[in-house]
């Protein structure tokens, strides 16, 4: 059924007058600007990389080499299921004949560097939020990488979802194409933390429930919901009752960096390879995290209770 | 005459036991709830929150050895739902991935024993023997509600 009213909110969309033109890729500005000059610092892009969590999808799928992005692993949605790509340093099969400049447009833009809209799978929605600098550092370190051979295959995909060029329809309502902007009144680490989790963590992008075209539900930002792979639950990280709101920042710091609960359960699904990559921040920017988590609005659950 | 009715008895006993043992999603919860609960000594020595205690410590690897042995057994085909079960679909359809990753972990939890003599090497033994809740969680453990 949710499928059914999303194929057909998109094809009266992509029926409406003057949709050829709103929906071309050339039309969105955002990740054109100009780079940072100077030499890249691979440190932070080491650390951005393991912020981003792109091990989690795109590292070939049960390799004990995590830095292997050879890709090939099956995420399924709602609307079919996708096949992460290769983006290791390999010039045919992977990213490696990549500019910096084609490299930020795929990350802010969610567009290719033939032109082609991405499908927010990809979590651009939230790496829009990272800046033109971290990126060039990010694209740096990923370059060190070993270069994995082979293409992976194409997505499964079902009528109309299969139409790339209506994503310019959906990244009109959702992809507002914003850099991280500091707030004037926070500390440093504050700032930190928020751009940790809203950017590269992405830790919106599951903890939150989505509406019938896949874009997350503002008001409900971070309360938990269904998993997006349609399995189990995702559960509510803001500081209210039904949520993490009884975990110290220190228990917080804890789960990122052994991924164990204050009960000592371990946690697991989807969340264990996001753990895997937290455990190679530098403590200070877990910390960060934690308080951001710590500073949300306290929302009640989103996750619907299973029957009994 | 004696015979029947201690066959009788015998089978009114094991009728019993059967009964008791006859929650098997309560019965898996309780043994990763005790599994937890060594975890939580074992953390809390590693990071000399606790002083470290070698027979406290050949505990915590015994609970896993043991919470290992009887684990598998307790997913009948009938036990899939209910009970607030957090099981993941994937321990019926990879039946025996699953039982070895319960093999993985009882005889890593062996291995960790042999080698808890001191702080050091207990610390080094718990961070490998822990290592297979979050893999095996990752695998067969799903949050329903
Ligand atoms: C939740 C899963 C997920 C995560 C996490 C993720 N990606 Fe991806 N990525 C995808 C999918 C799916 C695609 C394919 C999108 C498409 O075909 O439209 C993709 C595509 C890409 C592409 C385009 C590749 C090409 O061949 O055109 C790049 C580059 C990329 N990702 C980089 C990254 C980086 C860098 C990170 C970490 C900061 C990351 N991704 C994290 C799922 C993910
Ligand atoms: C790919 C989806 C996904 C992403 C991305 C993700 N999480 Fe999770 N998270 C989960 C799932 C699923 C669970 C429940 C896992 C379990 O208990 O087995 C979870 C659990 C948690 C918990 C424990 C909550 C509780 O009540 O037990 C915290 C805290 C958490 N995540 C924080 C984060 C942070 C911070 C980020 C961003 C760095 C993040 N998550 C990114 C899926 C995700
Ligand atoms: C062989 C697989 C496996 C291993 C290894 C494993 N677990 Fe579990 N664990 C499970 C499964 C499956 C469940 C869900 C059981 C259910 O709900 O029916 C679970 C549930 C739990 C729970 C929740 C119990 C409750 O319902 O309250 C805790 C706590 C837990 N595990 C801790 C651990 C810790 C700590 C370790 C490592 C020392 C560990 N587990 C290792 C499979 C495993």
């Amino acid at each position: 059924m949710k499928r059914f009213m999303g194929a057909i909110a998109l094809v009266a969309l992509f029926g409406a007058g003057g949709a050829w033109v709103l929906t071309s890729p050339s039309l969105q500005a955002t990740g054109t600007e100009a780079l940072p000059g100077g030499a890249s610092n691979l440190e932070n892009g080491r650390t951005l990389f393991y912020a981003g969590g792109c091990t989690s999808c795109h590292a070939v799928p049960g390799a004990e080499d995590k830095t292997r992005l050879g890709g090939g692993l099956a995420l399924h949605s709602p609307f079919g299921t996708f096949y992460a790509p290769n983006i290791s340093p390999h010039p045919r099969d992977g990213i490696g004949a990549w500019t910096p400049e084609q490299f930020v447009r795929a990350m802010r833009a969610g567009v290719s560097p033939d032109g082609r809209h991405y499908y927010p799978a990809f979590p651009y929605t939230s790496y829009q939020r990272m800046n033109a600098g971290d990126l060039r550092d990010l694209f740096a370190f990923m370059m060190t990488l070993p270069a994995v051979e082979g293409r992976v295959r194409d997505h499964d995909l079902p009528f109309p979802f299969n139409i790339r060029r209506a994503l310019g329809f959906w990244k009109l309502i959702y992809l507002d194409g914003k850099v991280f902007e500091p707030a004037a009144g926070k500390s440093a680490a504050a700032n930190r933390g928020a751009y940790l989790v809203e950017g590269p963590g992405h830790c919106a992008e599951c903890h939150s429930p989505r509406d019938r075209l896949g874009g997350i539900v503002s008001e409900q930002r971070f309360a938990g919901g269904p998993n997006p792979d349609g399995k189990g639950v995702v559960p509510n990280i803001t500081p209210d009752a039904s949520g993490i709101g009884s975990w110290s920042k220190s228990d917080i710091v804890e789960l990122l960096t052994t991924g164990f609960t204050p009960e000592f359960d371990s946690v697991g699904s989807n969340m264990a390879p996001v753990v895997k990559n937290t455990a190679n921040l530098p403590q200070s920017d877990r910390e960060a995290m934690a308080d951001y988590l710590k500073s949300l609005p306290a929302r009640p659950s989103a996750v619907k209770k299973a029957p009994k | 005459m004696i015979r029947p009715v201690i066959v009788v008895a015998a089978l009114a006993l094991g009728v019993s036991a059967v009964v008791a043992a006859n929650d098997p999603i309560a019965e898996r919860k309780d043994t990763m709830k005790s599994v937890g609960a060594a975890t939580k000594t074992g953390a809390a020595m590693a990071k000399g929150e606790m002083p470290f205690d070698s027979v406290k410590a050949q505990e915590i690897f015994k609970a896993y050895q043991q919470a290992a042995q009887k684990f598998p057994a307790l997913f009948p085909d009938n036990t899939k739902t209910g009970g607030n079960t957090e099981a993941a679909a994937k321990i019926w359809e990879d039946k025996s991935g699953f039982t070895a990753a319960a093999a993985k972990f009882e005889k890593d939890a062996a291995d960790a024993a042999s080698k808890a003599a001191d702080l050091d090497g207990f610390k080094a033994a718990f961070g490998a023997v822990t290592k297979n809740c979050s893999t095996c969680h990752e695998s067969f453990r799903m949050k329903k509600s």
